[in-house]
Formats: C-alpha cells, structure tokens, sequence
C-alpha cells in the first residue's frame, strides 16, 4: 500500500547545526522521486527525516511535520520502530548482516520482530527476492553468507531484506554510487518495477540517473558551507531536466554551477 | 620548450639504469645470522666468557653491524637502513622469544618428573611434606570452582556494562563509568582481596570459602572483560546497526541479534583472556580461600586450594618433593590456562562472520 508523504516547515539539526531549513513538499504514492543538489546540502539528511534514522545520529533532532498519508511521523505518540517498519530504506553501501546466511538477511526484519512459521518465512523470503531480481542468482545458496555476494548482488539482497517487511515507502541513499554500471542497470530496472507497489525516494549524484528513473525530481542546494541546506524546487522530472523555473537548478544540471 | 624536447631521451636512459641496482644474494641474512653466531661463540670462547648471554648480545651486534656495512657497501644507504631496520625488529623478537621459550622449557622439563594421573587425581591429604606423593587434585578442584564462579558473576556484568557505554551512554554517567572501570583495571590484587576480607569475612562474618575467593577474582576480572567486549562492539559498523534499525527492528533486539552476533568472537576471545589472567592470581586466593591440603568440593563451605596457591604454599616448604610438586602444579596450571585460551579461540574462529562464497 504505498503512501502519499507531505512534509511541511522541517528542520533538521546535528546538535546546534542547522543541517536543512524549513522545507515542504509532497512525494506522490507509486512514483519515484528523485533528490539532487550538492554534497553536504542536505538530501540524505532530509531522506532520513523520513523514517525517524535521522534522530539515531547523536545530537540529531527535528522539528516540523511529516505526514504519512494522515499519520503525523513525528506525533507525540509515534513509535519510530513502527514508522521504520511502514518507511524501509537502503543505504548508499551495500550491508548485509555478515553473521547471517542469505535466506536469514532477507527474513531478518520479519524474524526479529515477531513470530512467523517457516512455510510462511519460505514464501516471503522467495517473493522478496525475485522482487529485488535476485531469487535465480542465489536461489542455490540461500545458506550461504550474504557476505559472498558480489556488490551488486549485495545491494539487491539488502533491496530484498528492505522490502521483504512490506514497507508503504522505500528510501534509497544514493544505492548505485558502489556499483559498476550493469549492476547500476540492474538496480534501475528493479526500481521501475518497484515503483507500482511502493512509494519510491532515491537520493543520486548522478543526474542522468535522476532522468531516468525518477517522475519527479527535487533539487536542493545551500548558500554556502555551513549554512542549512534548502529546497530549490520539486517539479516533474521532465520539467527540471528541460526547463525548471529557477537559474540554479539549470546552472547545476547544465554544469555550470557556482 | 625546445631544449627540455630535446632533453628527454638523455634522462630516460639514467631513468632506466637508476631502477635496477645491485643486490645481496636472498641467502645474504641467513648466511650472516650464522656467520655472527659463529663469530659471537668463537669471541666467548676465546675471551673465557661464561654467560651465554654475554655470547648471544655480541652475536646480534656482529649481525646489525655486518648487514649494515655490507648493505652499504653493496646496495646503498637507503637499503642499509630497510636491513638494519629489519634486523633490529629480529633481533627484539628473539630477545622476547628466549625467555618466553626457556620458561616453557624449564617447566615442562621440571614439572613432567612427577606429573602423572596420579598426581592429577589424588590431593595432599595425608602426605608428609618432605615425603614424595601427594597431588593437585584438590587445588585443580578449587581452581576450576572459583574461577567458574568468578566468570559467572564478572563475565554477565562487564558485557552489560560495555553494552551500555557503547550502545547507550554519552552522557555523565558513562563518562564517570569509564573512569571507574580504567581505575578498577589498576587495582591491585591484594586490594580486591582485602576488599572481600573486610566485607565478607570480617564485617559479614563469613569463613574462608572458594566463593570469597571468586568475589575477589570476580573484582580483577570485571574491568578487563569491560575494556576487550568495548572495544569489540566498537569495531561493529555502524552501518549494520542502522540496517537493522531501518528494517524496524527495536534498538535492543538489534544489540542482541546483529550487533553482539557480529562481535561474539571478539568478545569470546576477550573474556577468555581475562579468565586466563584471574587463574594465576595468588594473593587473594591465599588472604580468602585459605588454601587446605584436603579435597573440598563445595565453594561455599570451609577453606579450599587452588593452583597458583598450591604452587605457593609447595615451595614455601622447600623440599624437594615439594619442589618438584610446585614444577609439576606450575605445569598444570599453564596448560590450564592454555587450554582455556584454544578454546576460545576454536569459538572465536567458529563464530566470526562467515566471508567465503
């Protein structure tokens, strides 16, 4: 079931640094969107805002609303195990549990938070990886450890692992900047596919990947080093790439930026 | 532009012939070693030197000298000072090696004389003291008892206390936990001991007992099982722990089943090392458990042996039956203690992260 995200007035801190400043916009269900800007403006701070990882940092802290279809992230009842179950994420490298066999990372998140039998655990843990485009490359070793896949195989059965709990959002911090190209593709294609059952966020230095995958894409960006990082602007995909509405945007897509 | 086109081919040729430069044969430090040696020998010899190690020191300057005028002479300075530096990093693992060896050397050689089952299975009960006979079994009993006690207490509580400092404190708190914990490292043995002492015996009015003893250990062994099982968590990435707290995994089922899984071998190693350093401990066993030439199985109740102490109180005596009784007890108990540690190693390499394919 994925879900609409509408952000209002977020801030993020690391102890008395502003890290993002006021920042709201909507991320629509079953479509991927897409963060670019400069290193150090923000993007994975934001995204990790999303699912509550950001307070996990010490001295992180938010202030702002994070609505999830109607559901405030950030209400004072609010359990951020709950949210990180309904919100999933896959980091920028690859890290399956090296103590774990590839069958017990992908039903990691299932097994560690309740009871499920083994035919039950069979089924998901199948699913999951053929989801993540994995199940014919590893469907023979599923006891082996998850740490002698390759990078891009690694990636896919933290993909696997992230979507197995069935998450209403998937976030992605930068999830192709480890890989080579064809595990990049691989990546991409399985994104596209994710896209009709989740809501996708993904967060890339590489625009051409922003093009390519994306529906929407969000440019941030910041005054200067150490000031807080802002939302430019958030527009379809096509439209930024073509002619988005603000000078930056087009001075750092084109290259010409700074 | 010009000249420095015109130059190039002249520095390429210099270029090629600097890449390449004379060698020492890959026999040359061997042939040396022994060339000293024999050097180091014949100048004892002649110069009527008994001690040994009068030989081995000349020996291994002969060999730094040597290797150094050599290399010079044949592959250049900076070479010379890679030899002389390895060398020197030889020569300092042999120096740490020899006691190291002569040590094993002398207790084997000394302990194996009267080391049978016998010994292993009868206590001292009843044995005179010049008289030859007798055995450790009593004081092999007690160790094992009070440093399994001692384990149970300390091992529980230094990897909760790690846990807490490198999962959950930050604040004052855990500042002043570290301060303890670095302070209680220092602590010296006979300190714990007369720590137990008064409390336990003296203001609580309890005898002498193996658990009084483990108390102690217990107090020595809690800090080094603090400071190894924190430095092993540390060494978890972060990123594991982040994974799992974004699948929606609680913060504490996360340590239990991915941070302290990661770090099991590590931690394994270290409370096993800690244990190894508690079983040689005298002074506490010798001020609590009282030491008793009888086999008593029960910790709780009445006086008890253990080895380091049994090793004391035989050689206290001074015969050479008991001489040879301590030798013997010595043995024992660093196989013990060896034993202990391939233990812990064969869990630490059973449970470490799997990385083949």
């Amino acid at each position: 079931m994925a879900k609409r995200i509408d952000v209002s007035g977020l801030s993020a801190y690391y102890g008395a640094h502003k890290a993002i400043d006021d920042i709201s916009m909507t991320v629509e269900p079953r479509s991927v969107t897409a963060f670019i800007g400069p290193s150090g403006c923000g993007k994975s701070t934001f995204l990790r805002t999303l699912n509550r990882m950001h307070e996990v940092t010490p001295g992180g802290r938010v202030e702002g609303k994070v609505m999830l279809d109607d559901e405030n992230l950030y209400g004072s009842n609010v359990d951020p195990v709950a949210v990180r179950r309904t919100v999933g994420m896959v980091f920028q490298r690859p890290n399956p549990f090296p103590t774990m066999s590839i069958f017990d990372n992908v039903a990691a998140g299932l097994r560690l938070n309740g009871k499920y039998k083994k035919s039950q655990l069979n089924d998901i843990v199948e699913r999951s990886l053929k989801g993540a485009n994995l199940w014919n490359e590893v469907k023979d070793r599923l006891n082996k450890p998850g740490s002698g896949l390759s990078g891009g195989q690694q990636q896919r059965l933290c993909i696997a692992r992230a979507i197995a709990v069935e998450p209403d959002v998937l976030l992605m911090d930068e999830p192709c900047s480890a890989l080579d190209p064809i595990s990049t593709l691989a990546i991409e294609d399985l994104i596209g596919e994710l896209k009709e059952r989740f809501t996708i966020v993904i967060v890339t230095h590489n625009m051409q990947q922003a093009a390519r995958v994306s529906d929407r894409t969000a440019f941030f960006n910041l005054a200067a080093v150490g000031q807080p990082g802002k939302l430019i602007e958030l527009d379809d995909t096509e439209r930024i790439f073509s002619n988005p509405s603000v000078q930056a945007t087009e001075d750092y897509i084109s290259g010409r930026f700074g | 532009m010009s000249h420095a086109i015109q130059d190039r081919p002249v520095s390429t040729v210099k270029r090629a012939s600097s890449l390449s430069s004379a060698r020492l044969p890959r026999w040359s430090p061997v042939a040396i070693a022994a060339g000293s040696i024999a050097a180091g020998i014949g100048i004892g010899l002649g110069a009527g030197w008994h001690s040994k190690v009068q030989w081995g020191m000349i020996a291994a300057l002969l060999f730094v000298l040597t290797t150094y005028a050599l290399t010079t002479k044949v592959e250049g300075s900076r070479q010379a000072k890679d030899r002389v530096a390895t060398s020197l990093v030889w020569v300092c693992f042999i120096l740490a090696v020899v006691p190291l060896l002569s040590l094993a050397w002398v207790t084997i050689s000394k302990g194996m004389e009267v080391l049978d089952p016998y010994f292993l299975s009868h206590s001292m009960n009843g044995v005179l003291d010049a008289e030859a006979g007798g055995g450790v079994y009593h004081a092999l009993l007690g160790t094992i008892e009070q440093v399994a006690i001692a384990t149970v207490i300390a091992a529980p509580i230094g990897l909760l206390t790690a846990v807490y400092l490198v999962e959950y404190g930050g604040g004052k708190l855990a500042q002043a936990v570290t301060f303890f914990v670095d302070v209680m490292t220092g602590i010296p043995s006979i300190v714990a001991g007369l720590f137990i002492l008064a409390t336990w015996n003296l203001m609580l009015g309890f005898g002498p007992s193996g658990f009084a003893g483990a108390m102690a250990l217990a107090i020595l062994m809690m800090p080094v099982v603090v400071r190894s099982t924190e430095e092993m968590l540390k060494l978890v990435p972060n990123e594991l722990r982040e994974a799992s707290l974004a699948l929606g995994i609680p913060k504490w089922r996360t340590i239990l089943k991915v941070v302290l899984p990661t770090a099991i071998g590590g931690i394994t190693t270290g409370v096993m090392l800690a244990v190894a350093r508690i079983t040689g401990e005298t002074a506490p066993v010798l001020l609590l458990v009282f030491g008793t030439k009888l086999i008593n199985p029960n910790p709780f109740e009445g006086a008890q042996s253990s080895l380091p102490l049994y090793v004391y109180e035989q050689y206290a005596v001074g015969t050479d039956a008991a001489v040879s009784r301590a030798w013997a007890a010595a043995l024992v108990l660093i196989a013990f203690v060896m034993i202990l540690n391939l233990v812990a190693r064969g869990i630490a390499r059973w449970k470490a992260p799997k990385t083949g394919r």
